[in-house]
């Protein structure tokens, strides 16, 4: 019978959430690296059992830990985020150039093919890579050659944090970063192409026609349609048929459009969800209820999901990498919030109930479905 | 016999419970000291000096003898008592935060 494995990383530990197919009972293990910022766990689609870790510290700095038994059991693997070559500079927030500095890792993208390959997004913004299972990690230097002499950070800091392999195009990749924007490259990272045309960001970017320096919070899509892309901005939520040539507006009749997560069903290409903050300044849900928006329609057309969840003087947060879905049938969609709860749904977000309330404060949630 | 004292999230990572005993060539100092531990514990690296340019992280502090020895150079021989054993060479991470 399929199971799933609900990975939660917290501003104090990992968590590994674990359920059978009906997901109604769940066990919970952690904390794992306890009184460590745990930004993203993330398993090989190759090898489940073989998960990445980024553990990560203020006064320790950061950690890569790597499991072989699904969470069990944990090594270390290499921390040396070297970026390639002079390092350069970037825009600082009041648009002097300041160099690139190694903060700490945001996001793993393990390989759809190969179980030792994983990508690595960055603070401060790069893109790096190991084909060594995590033990030596080197920087794809192309990105931050495209235009990354303008690249400013965002308030939570110049972080890549968004990474999307193609698996009908093993050249293709996106990568996202805020607050520099969005990027494609077409052969497998050699070159990159910023890729924000029809984005509009009046109040940071008087420029329209501006290539960098969109705040770009989240960017999802479904294997089966990898041309067809959904964004959520800093305001915004876009959606672009052609791999991000261009980009068009779809935030319909939500009740707000500032959000960070976005994700797609696993099932219906077209019916996406997103959960609207207040605004850039009051982050946490409108009027205090915690809604998910789901369309059916690949945008504009927005439903709010209320069952389960708090409808009442709740005022968390949900961080872009804080929301994913199984593969189970009917599709599970699971969220995390700054007040630590984590949310699940086993119908598609019809319904929602807490499968934890009291943790940490997630940063991160990724599930594995497990045959 | 140089007696290392490491604070308790990287005795966690390091995978020890007390202090660490290195044997160090003389003239000891803070330098060959952190060399030597992330020699054995190469999880420390970078957590406790920075990979590139081998300074120390913002939030660690390192004492020896009850006195800080944070700033002073890393090439500066350690005080008698840290090279015979005498006393423990601390790092510990800087009480901060609010």
């Amino acid at each position: 019978m399929s199971s799933v494995r609900v990975l939660v990383g917290t501003k104090k530990g990992g968590f590994v959430l674990t359920s059978d197919g009906k997901r109604q009972h769940w066990e919970v293990s952690g904390p794992h690296f306890a009184g460590w910022e745990i930004y993203h766990m993330k398993g090989s689609p190759v090898d489940p059992n073989r998960i990445y870790a980024s553990q990560t510290s203020g006064w320790f700095g950061q950690v890569v830990q790597r499991s072989q038994d699904g969470g069990k059991t944990w090594e270390t693997m290499g921390n040396k985020f070297l970026y390639e070559g002079e390092i350069g500079n970037h825009l600082f927030y009041d648009g002097t150039p300041r160099p690139w500095e190694f903060k700490r890792v945001w996001h793993f993208e393990p390989s759809l093919t190969d179980r030792d390959t994983v990508y690595a997004g960055i603070e401060d913004a790069a893109l790096f890579k190991t084909t060594d299972g995590g033990q030596n990690w080197q920087e794809v230097p192309s990105l931050r050659s495209t235009k990354g002499e303008l690249w400013q950070p965002g308030a939570g800091g110049m972080c890549l944090h968004t990474i999307m392999l193609d698996a009908k195009n093993p050249g293709r990749m996106y990568t996202a970063i805020s607050a520099a924007g969005a990027f494609r490259t077409d052969d497998d990272g050699k070159t990159w192409k910023p890729i924000t045309k029809g984005l509009k960001s009046p109040y940071e970017l008087p420029d329209p026609n501006a290539e960098v320096g969109h705040c770009v919070h989240r960017i999802a899509m479904h294997p089966s349609r990898p041309d067809v892309l959904f964004m959520q901005k800093h305001w915004d939520v876009m959606r672009s048929d052609d791999a991000g040539e261009s980009w068009h507006e779809v935030s319909g009749n939500l009740p707000t459009d500032f959000g960070f997560p976005i994700d797609v069903h696993a099932h219906e290409p077209e019916t996406i969800y997103v959960v609207p903050i207040k605004s850039d300044s009051e982050h946490y849900p409108p009027e205090g209820k915690l809604r998910v928006y789901r369309s059916r329609t690949g945008g504009n057309e927005w439903e709010a999901l209320t069952k389960g969840l708090p409808q009442s003087d709740c005022y968390v947060n949900i961080l872009r990498d804080a929301m994913a879905v199984d593969q189970l049938d009917a599709c599970g969609v699971y969220f995390g919030t700054t007040g630590g709860q984590v949310y699940g749904s086993s119908d598609s977000g019809d319904t929602w109930s807490p499968i934890v309330r009291d943790l940490p404060g997630v940063l991160s949630v990724e599930v594995q479905t497990l045959a | 016999m140089i007696r290392v004292v490491l604070p308790v999230h990287l005795r966690t990572l390091a995978k020890v419970s007390g202090e660490i005993r290195l044997d160090i060539a003389q003239p000891v100092t803070q330098r060959s000291v952190l060399d030597a531990l992330e020699s054995r514990y190469p999880m420390l690296e970078g957590t406790i000096r920075d990979h590139r340019t081998k300074k120390r992280r913002a939030f660690v502090r390192f004492f020896a003898c009850q006195e800080d020895l944070s700033n002073a150079s890393p090439d500066d021989p350690l005080p008698e008592a840290i090279v015979n054993g005498t006393e423990p060479y601390l790092i510990v991470g800087a009480m901060a935060g609010g």
